[in-house]
């Protein structure tokens, strides 16, 4: 029975919690029950044994649960015999892919005895390793207590060393967003980099050509594969555009009646209601397009005399603006609301009407952050994924038809992402260079915007 | 005519149909007003079709997942014969557990259904009830091998063909060659019917089965659980991660670069694509650190990325709403930065981080895109036991039950839908009563 990681964490749980009782006890014991002689409270002189206590054990945990898998191989390989050792890179790794199938259970035809062995060796290391690590941890915890019980004395600073390791935790948190960046960027770059070595950066950008089968086997025929961008950014666009032009009057006009017209009663309901709208998740809509708006928008244009293929461009992007719609009226009714109400006042003063003061006064002044807001909508339109892989098609069509089936980058993002992949075909590299262009243009639109939003704001303020 | 007029004394006139209350005064007032009304009412119509939106949305999913709720059973009187069961008369739980049950299920669809001679009659019979009837004979043997040798009637899961021509989702009226049901069936089925067979109860199945390649044993509990492993691993990441990262924004970091750089890189990331984040996630975890495929492991760290940003922003905002007093007086007592924000601050604060943390979870709950990309849209049959066993989630389970074609999983997805709106509601709702429950006015 090898000790499970929950096992061992369980331990280290209960290591600190002793920890800190003995460390709490000890800081009394020292002073003999008069708390005013200590530094510190009672309680951290505790939660300095018990950071003492887990901390480095924790540390050896992780780093042991990273480097295992690793360090049993190399162990392992080394133990195969010779005939094993001479193998090329690519083979060795299918045999440790079979050594590790077989120590999980998973066995296929015939075993090689001489897999067997390593496997039953290899279990053998992992259980020695879990144990060694139990002993380890243990040790640690148990060192950790004790370094920290002599360290207590009534001048011991206990408060300073535990908020200090508070406050090295609150910063590595707040990091984690620019390492999630740069994440982002390393591993789209990255694999972007290996996508171009094999396709010119220039057909890429420029092509008008988007088929990226290609040949699986060296002598079939036709299918070196095109990777030109520009259908899919053409279809992008085109479908982004459709869903502007229903959200951006529909929610402009939403949040100006609600912020300058609508009775309190409306706008307290409204609101919400309309926010409602951007909570339901993108799956749905995706389904509602395709299952309801398509066949629809299709038999019209059938009645109309109009080709409209079925899973036509029109269908997702209005389905998307609906969505939209919420992103662009909150948006707007907060610029809406921030222009002053002496411009309002001032308007009135000169006998304007509401609607006048709002043409010719307020959407002026507000212009800028709603500009700022639709931008965010566009960029939030770009990205989204779920309703053009439901509604949207495959081929890529380089149109600007709306009745047409266009393909977005989105699309084909996930059509060359879902389902078996390697990582050295151009195939799934290409799918991160389309996500290296779609972060880059999402990232520019966020941009300006915030820029454009905060600059307006600051104007009234 | 409408110059002014100057008279001899210098005096400046309006002409009368100018004045207030002249008829081109009227006149434009008339035009102004309608303008004015006609400018309401685009604001009304544009409200009005957003709402009708909505509704149009929610009906139509209603209307098509009311009916998965229930579903058609047919009653047999199966006749559990020894000599398919258990030839040899041991009882034996092995040969019982290996007896052909096909052969059991269609000789009580033979002494049931009139003229069911020949292959082709008898599958179409076969095609009456569930495959999964095999399955409920076999566990009703081995619960009790005494069955062995009597005849029972039993209520078994009808097929999906069946439940659909019955909800009324396959027309009658069309001719045989245009409908999927062939005459024959339905003419069993309304025998059937008059005999008093056929039943509709509650849907069980789809609250507690996985996923299935027939429609009628397809259940979303594998992806509910799914869903609840990756949500687990989500919150206990991004609430503690991100209220950390609050907290020293908002009450330590000093005003740098530094800080300039962390905060202009939150709010890019929250509007960066959720799709990019599933790269990443394939990128990062699975290709780099080894990570298991399609697991909630994997799908948990990316969903926390991605909803790290949400939590951030709003527990900065609660944050800000405790006043400055309060921290003023702490540190007026005595007590250091630190206990300041962890004895008065945070409590205070918590209430609103709470209410961002849940609405970050049901934006969570809802994501189906970067979780493509990490492969956790398998066909998965078994329910997921675990934070690193293959799973899918309750989105990704409706976007695969959208792909398919047969009538009876558009009502299974529209019924997956409204439960994930469930959930969702009810998330929503929770983070509403938390507002108005602790929300403080300052």
């Amino acid at each position: 029975m090898t000790p499970t990681p929950a096992f061992i964490l369980t331990v280290l749980l209960g290591l600190s919690a002793l920890a800190y009782h003995v460390g709490r006890r000890r800081a009394l014991a020292v002073v003999s029950g008069k708390v005013r002689d200590l530094h510190s409270l009672p309680s951290y002189y505790g939660a300095h044994a018990a950071l003492w206590c887990a901390l480095p054990a924790l540390a050896v945990f992780l780093l042991w649960n990273i480097f295992e898998g690793t360090l049993i191989t190399h162990v392992v390989l080394g133990g195969l015999p010779d005939a094993y050792q001479q193998k090329s890179p690519a083979e060795l790794n299918l045999v440790i892919n079979d050594i590790r199938n077989t120590v999980r259970g998973i066995v296929a035809g015939t075993p090689d005895p001489v897999i067997t062995a390593a496997a039953e060796r290899y279990r053998q290391w992992q259980s020695l390793g879990s144990f060694a690590l139990v002993a380890v941890v243990a040790g640690l915890g148990g060192a950790g207590i004790g370094y920290a019980w002599r360290q207590i004395v009534p001048q011991f600073r206990a408060r300073n060393r535990v908020e200090r390791a508070m406050s090295a935790f609150l910063v590595t948190c707040s990091t984690v967003a620019i390492f999630t960046t740069i994440g982002i960027v390393l591993s789209v770059a990255f694999e972007s980099m290996l996508f171009f070595t094999k396709v010119p950066v220039t057909d890429f950008l420029f092509g008008l050509d988007w088929s990226p089968q290609t040949a699986i086997r060296a002598d079939q025929t036709g299918a070196s594969g095109s990777f030109g961008m520009i259908p899919l950014f053409v279809g992008t666009l085109l479908v982004s555009l459709i869903a502007m032009i229903v959200a951006v009057p529909l929610g402009l006009l939403s949040a100006l009646y609600l912020a300058e017209y609508a009775p309190p009663a409306v706008r307290t309901y409204g609101k919400p209601l309309l926010e409602v709208l951007a909570g339901i998740p993108t799956v749905v809509y995706g389904f509602f397009a395709a299952l309801t708006v398509a066949p629809l928008i299709r038999s019209a244009g059938t009645a109309l005399g109009l080709e409209v293929a079925s899973e036509s461009a029109l269908a997702a992007g209005a389905v998307m603006g609906i969505m939209i719609i919420p992103f662009v009226s909150s948006l707007s009714d907060d610029v809406i609301n921030a222009v002053p109400q002496a411009m309002r006042d001032g308007s009135y003063a000169l006998g304007a009407t509401k609607s006048e003061t709002i043409k010719q006064v307020i959407l002026p002044a507000a212009l800028p952050g709603i500009v700022g807001s639709v931008l965010l909508a566009v960029s939030r339109a770009i990205g989204e994924t779920m309703i053009v892989v439901m509604a949207a098609g495959l081929s890529a069509n380089l149109t600007l038809n709306p009745l047409d089936s266009v393909t977005t980058v989105t699309v084909q993002i996930v059509t060359l992402l879902v389902g078996d992949q390697e990582f050295d075909s151009p195939k799934t590299l290409a799918a991160f260079a389309l996500g290296l262009v779609l972060f880059t243009v999402t990232l520019a639109l966020n941009i300006i915007a915030l820029r454009v939003v905060r600059k307006y704001r600051e104007q009234y303020e | 005519m409408n110059k002014p007029t100057t008279t001899a004394r210098g005096v400046y006139t309006i002409p009368e149909e100018r004045r207030i209350g002249g008829k081109a005064h009227l006149a434009l007032v008339t035009r102004r007003n309608a303008a004015e009304r006609r400018f309401r009412a685009y604001g009304i119509a544009a409200l009005g079709l957003s709402l009708l939106f909505l509704v149009t949305l929610f009906v139509t999913i209603i209307g098509n997942g009311a009916s998965a709720f229930r579903q058609t059973y047919v009653k047999l009187d199966v006749n559990f014969a020894a000599d398919v069961l258990d030839p040899d008369g041991k009882r034996d739980p092995a040969t019982l557990g290996s007896a052909n049950y096909l052969t059991l299920v269609r000789n009580t669809l033979r002494s049931q259904l009139p003229d069911t001679e020949g292959r082709a009659a008898l599958r179409e019979a076969q095609g009456l009830i569930s495959s999964a009837a095999n399955y409920q004979l076999r566990e009703m043997v081995l619960a009790d091998p005494l069955l062995v040798g009597q005849t029972r009637p039993v209520w078994v899961l009808a097929s999906a063909l069946v439940d659909a021509t019955l909800k009324g989702g396959i027309d009658r009226n069309l001719p045989e060659s245009d409908r999927k049901i062939s005459d024959r069936q339905l003419g069993w089925l309304d025998k059937l019917a008059a005999e008093g067979r056929i039943e509709r109860r509650f849907n069980s199945v789809l609250f507690t089965a996985g996923d299935s390649r027939e429609p009628e044993q397809a259940g979303i509990w594998g992806a509910v659980m799914g869903s609840f492993y990756t949500m687990v691993v989500t919150l206990a990441l991004s609430f503690p991660i991100g209220v950390a990262a609050a907290i020293y924004l908002e009450e330590f970091a000093p005003r740098n670069r530094w800080t300039d750089l962390i905060e202009v890189n939150i709010n890019n990331l929250a509007a960066v694509p959720s799709i990019v984040y599933g790269l990443l996630g394939l990128a990062v975890f699975i290709n780099w650190f080894g990570l298991p495929r399609s697991a909630p492991l994997v799908g948990g760290l990316v969903l926390t990325l991605m909803t790290l940003p949400v939590i951030i922003i709003a527990s900065r905002a609660a944050l800000t709403s405790v006043p400055p007093s309060i921290r003023e007086a702490a540190l007026g007592m005595g007590a250091s930065k630190m206990q300041t924000v962890t004895h008065h601050v945070l409590p205070l604060a918590l209430p609103g981080m709470l209410t961002g943390a849940i609405i970050g979870m049901s934006r969570a709950l809802g994501e189906t895109a970067p979780l493509l990309m990490i492969g956790m849209v398998a066909f998965i049959v078994d329910v997921p036991t675990g934070f690193t066993s293959h799973a899918t989630v309750l989105p990704v389970q409706i976007y695969l039950w959208a792909d398919s074609p047969e009538r009876a999983f558009v009502e299974r997805t529209s019924a997956a839908i409204l439960v994930l709106l469930g959930f969702m509601v009810a998330m929503n709702a929770l983070a509403v009563i938390l507002r108005k429950r602790f929300e403080r006015r300052w």
